[in-house]
């Protein structure tokens, strides 16, 4: 089972004796800030976890896979994830395998 | 051209800056259980990925953990062989809300 916004939410409750409301829009405002930063054009960084980057790209030739048909992809903005030293250490440090859900 | 790890517009918001920010926003709480709070959010990730675990926050995108196979690599000053070994690797796949929110011009 992935960890969402509910099992984070869950634990301000019982770890940190946040009411339900609070750790509820603690965790909300948590991810909107961040993706506002990022909408912004600012970068994120989460020292222990990790940097968000935005990387401009350009326009550059594409295809429909199913027709063939010649597209271009146009020029856009996208967020890239480098993880921390943390992160990827613990990381590197699992043993396996992965679960498949 | 921004300096490397600055955002386009120059501007890096830090974990500090967050905990600032959500402490502005919740003045009924102190200040010290939003930086726990926010803390306490991040280690949850590092745990879960650390355990080989997924994270989905919807319209946010999701976090995964990756096998990397063993390969030959080589020391880009030496050119020398290594051997690496197969390794996990966190991977984030932004959700179509982010994705949307930061190439809007």
């Amino acid at each position: 089972m992935a960890l969402t916004k509910n099992d984070m939410m869950e634990r301000l409750i019982e770890e940190l004796s946040f009411n339900r409301k609070d750790a509820k829009e603690l965790v909300d405002q948590f991810f909107e800030e961040i993706r506002g930063a990022l909408g912004r054009g600012e970068s994120v960084k989460l020292s222990g976890f990790g940097n968000f980057d935005l990387r401009d790209k350009t326009e550059r030739p594409g295809r429909n896979p199913k027709t063939g048909e010649e597209i271009p992809i146009t020029a856009r903005r996208v967020v890239t994830f480098k993880s921390g030293q943390k992160l990827k250490t613990q990381v590197e440090a699992f043993e396996g395998p992965l679960s498949s859900d | 051209m921004h300096r490397f790890g600055q955002g386009p517009n120059g501007v890096i918001m830090t974990k500090s800056d967050l905990i600032q920010i959500l402490s502005a926003r919740f003045q009924h709480l102190p200040a010290r259980d939003i930086e726990a709070a926010v803390k306490g959010v991040v280690e949850h990730m590092v745990e879960t990925l650390s355990e080989g675990g997924r994270i989905e926050i919807r319209g946010f995108g999701s976090f995964s953990v990756r096998f990397r196979a063993p390969r030959i690599g080589r020391n880009p000053k030496t050119g020398t062989k290594v051997e690496l070994d197969s390794k996990y690797v966190p991977h984030f796949k932004p959700g179509k809300d982010l994705k949307d929110k930061v190439n809007q011009r």
